[in-house]
């Protein structure tokens, strides 16, 4: 058998390593340009883009952007107690003097963190988990894995959360742990039913008749075609946690006070309406702000994926 | 034919698929054999099992649904069905090689072609040494350049949905090529491909595996690809192989009525109507005809066919066939046989 080695082949290109990485580099570049070419057609996901990009920045630099970072605390100041909203206190105070604005900013702060928590506690168990019931379609592996996935999905996901929240020592922590055993689930499902699509795929078979271990097959031909709607599905599921992750603050089962949450400003805010409405409204608003961003972002993330073909 | 042992070796191999409502017996007692060097086609229409048995044979098919009941497969000395999954992912990667009918969907759209590449020569490559990024880099070039694809430098960078479906599969062969295989099996290379396109890539095949002194076993249901690509041909029909015949012979004396109607249906160039072809089509595997699964369809049916299943009555040495009108003339060959004696 003549076997061709590239050094002995008469076209045997003398291409260098440096030549290849700089090759490697531009296509990289292209892709990122790509991205951002479909991300950004549609102007509405680079508003949502900045709203999410503004909203974490707040987040983050809150102590220096607050105008009364010591309002987020133990703090009271009775004399200025529900005043509206005007220059010295752009969204008013609340019941007990406390600058509404102020805790919004560092409410976001757990709002954001429970959304990003969650979705990182969620998304490993449930992807592997769905991948490999996937691939073990019809096996114990599958009969166990979803079956486990069906229970958890036949609880009414919110007295789940609510359950396991009452259980627990009421806390951002626990709050989130709550959030997550009821989240996980979906993305089991979701990677469950693309990769029992994806197993059957030609690439597949020709990974596997060119000797690929179950491994390989697994993480590195099955996965990655998973990434778009798995990643899509994270940009618009961070703004369900924020929804939940406040409902459980809401009903006094998650951050607890005097920590600043939105869903405890909106609890408690809600006894002062209509009368004194901005203690309640300015946060519900931010609540709103937070899903608007994070849905016209995940928009934007599921049509940069979309196919050029389609 | 020559004296060497066989490079692949198929014995009475039983498959079938447990789906609801039943058992698909898709594979009923196939045998099939190959010798180095051999060019081996493998014709049926649709749904007769030709990509199971490859399947079979690579021990790709997903278990469950499908199970290998019985039978027996060498490839090369070894034997598939007893190998341990390290020894079984060698045999894979640096024996057989295969090339899929839809080269759309053989390449990973997530991935380059060159990462593609990159992944395809590291299965093959024995577990000892590593090859640097440039050998794999250099071993990508030089296969592009084999089969004949130009600025192969661009075309690692490249997506699979960036090239066209000739390239693509021009992608594949080079891939499959590239490792070096001691059998390549082609699954209906050119069917997904236009009729130029196809017979370039058929072309490049066949130079290409004469080059490299492959083994071919050849995938199809168009009569004109194996007359010209392949020494001997297996004609499978309901996962039954019903005729062996060396390429020339087939054509020109096929023996199982099966062969002469699939040789009958070929549309010709010169006109004369649209054949009258075989009527029916292939049978439900839940339940198979009885006796011989082709009897349902065969204008030649006789007493016999439904009650029992034909075994091969080997006409000459290379023209086997499995059929019951061929048995008086073997019993007729036998009598002469003794009488000379």
């Amino acid at each position: 058998m003549n076997k061709v080695t590239p050094t002995d082949h008469p076209f045997n290109s003398n291409i260098t390593l440096e030549q290849i990485s700089s090759l490697e580099r531009a296509s990289q570049r292209d892709n990122i340009g790509r991205a951002w070419y479909k991300f950004s057609r549609n102007p509405m996901s680079v508003v949502g883009l900045s709203l999410v990009v503004s909203l974490i920045l707040l987040a983050i630099f809150a102590p220096y952007i607050a105008p009364y970072p010591k309002h987020a605390g133990p703090f009271t100041d009775f004399p200025n107690a529900k005043t509206p909203p005007g220059l010295d206190y752009l969204f008013g105070t609340d019941q007990i003097g406390r600058d509404v604005l102020s805790r919004i900013i560092f409410g976001l702060r757990s709002s954001l963190l429970m959304g990003v928590v969650v979705l990182v506690l969620v998304v490993p168990p449930g992807v592997m988990l769905g991948l490999l019931a996937g691939y073990f379609q019809d096996t114990w592996i599958d009969t166990v894995s979803m079956r486990i996935t069906d229970i958890f999905l036949a609880v009414p996901p919110l007295i789940l959360a609510l359950a396991v929240a009452s259980v627990l020592k009421p806390n951002l922590w626990n709050g989130m742990l709550a959030v997550s055993l009821m989240w996980w689930p979906w993305y089991a499902r979701l990677v469950y039913g693309l990769t029992t699509t994806l197993r059957n795929e030609s690439f597949v078979s020709a990974a596997e008749v060119a000797g690929a271990s179950t491994w390989h097959i697994l993480f590195r031909e099955i996965l990655p075609n998973t990434l778009s709607p798995i990643l899509t599905k994270i940009s618009i599921d961070i703004a369900w946690v924020i929804i939940i992750g406040s409902m459980l603050s809401f009903v006094g089962l998650g951050v607890q006070p005097p920590e600043p949450s939105l869903g405890t400003m909106i609890a408690d805010g809600s006894r002062y309406l209509p009368d004194q409405w901005w203690i309640s409204v300015f946060p519900a608003l931010t609540i709103v702000l937070i899903v608007l961003g994070f849905n016209l972002m995940g928009d934007g993330v599921r049509d940069m994926f979309a196919s050029e073909e389609s | 034919m020559n004296d060497s042992k066989p490079l692949l070796d198929v014995k009475n191999l039983n498959v079938s698929f447990s789906v609801y409502g039943g058992k698909l017996c898709v594979l009923d007692g196939v045998n099939f054999f190959m010798y180095p060097g051999e060019k081996v086609g493998l014709v049926g229409e649709t749904g007769c099992g030709k990509t199971t048995t490859m399947k079979a044979i690579l021990r790709v098919l997903p278990t469950p649904p499908a199970i290998i009941s019985s039978g027996s497969i060498h490839f090369d000395g070894k034997d598939i069905m007893g190998l341990k999954v390290d020894e079984l992912l060698r045999v894979r990667g640096r024996g057989i090689s295969m090339v899929f009918q839809d080269p759309t969907a053989a390449l990973n759209p997530v991935f380059t072609i060159g990462e593609q590449f990159e992944n395809v020569i590291k299965f093959s490559s024995s577990s000892g040494k590593s090859l640097t990024k440039k050998d794999i880099h250099q071993k990508a070039i030089s296969a592009l350049k084999e089969v004949s694809l130009a600025d192969p430098e661009r075309l690692l960078q490249s997506y699979p949905i960036q090239l066209s479906g000739g390239m693509r599969q021009r992608v594949c062969i080079g891939m499959a090529l590239s490792t070096n295989p001691k059998l390549l099996i082609a699954d209906e290379p050119g069917t997904s491909l236009d009729v130029t396109i196809q017979d370039q890539v058929l072309r490049l095949l066949r130079k290409l595996v004469e080059d490299y002194n492959t083994s071919v076993i050849l995938i199809t249901h168009t009569l004109g690809i194996v007359r010209e690509t392949t020494n001997r041909v297996y004609v499978m029909y309901a996962g039954n192989m019903v005729e062996m015949a060396a390429t020339h012979k087939l054509f020109l004396k096929p023996l199982h009525p099966y062969t002469k109607a699939l040789i009958s249906t070929v549309p010709r160039l010169t006109g004369g109507g649209i054949t009258s072809g075989i009527p029916g089509r292939i049978p439900d595997y839940r339940n198979p005809p009885t006796g011989c699964r082709f009897h349902p369809r065969c204008p030649n049916v006789m007493d016999i066919c439904s009650k029992e299943k034909p075994s091969v009555f080997n006409i000459e040495p290379d023209h086997g066939v499995a059929c019951f009108l061929y048995k008086s003339d073997i019993t007729n060959m036998k009598e002469k046989a003794t009488k000379v004696q």
